[in-house]
């Protein structure tokens, strides 16, 4: 009974807690509403393809990656050597969706930085980025070999994320970090 | 009174004011019917951009926000209900994209919550006033009863037949 003037004391702490922990909580890392969902279908016309299209159905049976990028993204150059890396030392299928940016920039962009893409489809009018639930360049997706997305990532992909989130995916990518560290 | 120039100040502020508003970020859109427009302007009020964090479509500048709003549009000359242009959206870029959350499991809380709140209050408030008043009642009850029998004692000593023989001491 006398313990009862605490009870106050210790429903601030326990609120203070909460609201601290959600203080460092990101607010811009949304869940995706995408996740183990049907990847969403299109079929947009290559960069440069001469008419050639791409569709995700093209890459059942695969896993692979799909990149949002676009030539007015600053963070897309930062990321970029990531992919250029993963191109080169593995044979990961990785489409690099071109999202609102003009072919010609888009082209100057990848021979000024070089191009890891096995496939650019090219999103000009950025609808393909909505059926994605795509809100900004860059973003990257993983889609499995039965044409579902298993994972999501907003914003520029570091080494670290690489290691600790994309590449449990793959196991071309675990050893290439296990073979780095031995 | 008001001289010519406070007065051409005030037209001209007046002018900006509403300038500023004809000049917002939503770009002209034509719709078949004054309905569609309405649901238009009021879906894409109640959508919140998802780069942007706290504005809804309408007040967003982003370049995600001009394409949701062109969807929403599309959607709607397609003859979508606004509960499916919500879904489409819901869909894509999940809870974030509504103003207002959906009743789920995870919101429950955030709904339900404040009103389970008052409701304990409200009981343990009802608590205590009851339990002031029988404290009240108690002590009032216990006051009546000694004035009761001040009151008795009075009569006793006041009244001769009664009083008698408790006054006279027993000498026997």
């Amino acid at each position: 009974m006398k313990t009862k003037f605490l009870i106050p004391l210790f429903a601030f702490f326990a609120l203070a807690i909460l609201l601290g922990v959600g203080l460092t909580l990101n607010p811009k890392e949304l869940p995706s509403a995408l996740i183990n969902k049907p990847a969403p279908h299109f079929s947009l016309d290559l960069l440069n393809g001469s008419g050639s299209t791409f569709s995700p159905s093209d890459l059942k049976g695969e896993r692979w990656i799909l990149n949002v990028w676009a030539s007015w993204c600053p963070s897309c150059k930062y990321e970029h050597p990531i992919f250029n890396e993963i191109a080169s030392k593995t044979s990961i299928p990785l489409v690099g969706l071109n999202y609102k940016d003009k072919p010609q920039d888009a082209t100057r962009w990848l021979a000024q930085r070089g191009n890891p893409y096995t496939k650019i489809p090219s999103d000009i009018n950025g609808d393909v980025g909505i059926e994605w639930g795509v809100y900004g360049a860059p973003e990257t997706f993983v889609i499995d070999e039965q044409g579902n997305i298993i994972y999501r990532h907003a914003g520029p992909i570091d080494p670290q994320i690489l290691e600790s989130e994309i590449a449990p995916f793959f196991p071309q990518l675990q050893t290439l970090f296990a073979s780095a560290k031995g | 009174m008001l001289s010519k120039l406070k007065l051409n100040a005030i037209v001209l502020l007046t002018l900006i004011s509403i300038s500023g508003a004809a000049f917002s970020v939503v770009e002209l859109a034509e719709f078949k019917s004054a309905e569609e427009e309405a649901r238009y302007k009021s879906l894409i009020a109640e959508l919140r951009c998802p780069k942007c964090q706290n504005q809804n479509l309408l007040d967003s500048d982003a370049p995600i926000a001009a394409d949701l709003r062109r969807k929403t549009r599309t959607l709607i000359d397609e003859g979508k209900s606004n509960q499916e242009v919500k879904a489409f959206m819901l869909d894509r870029y999940g809870d974030f994209v509504l103003y207002k959350p959906r009743f789920t499991a995870a919101t429950a809380f955030l709904w339900i919550g404040p009103f389970v709140l008052l409701a304990l209050v409200v009981f343990s408030l009802l608590r205590r006033i009851r339990k002031k008043q029988d404290a009240e009642l108690l002590k009032s009850s216990q006051a009546d009863d000694e004035a009761v029998r001040i009151k008795v004692r009075n009569l006793m000593s006041s009244s001769p037949s009664l009083g008698k023989p408790n006054e006279t001491p027993n000498n026997d």
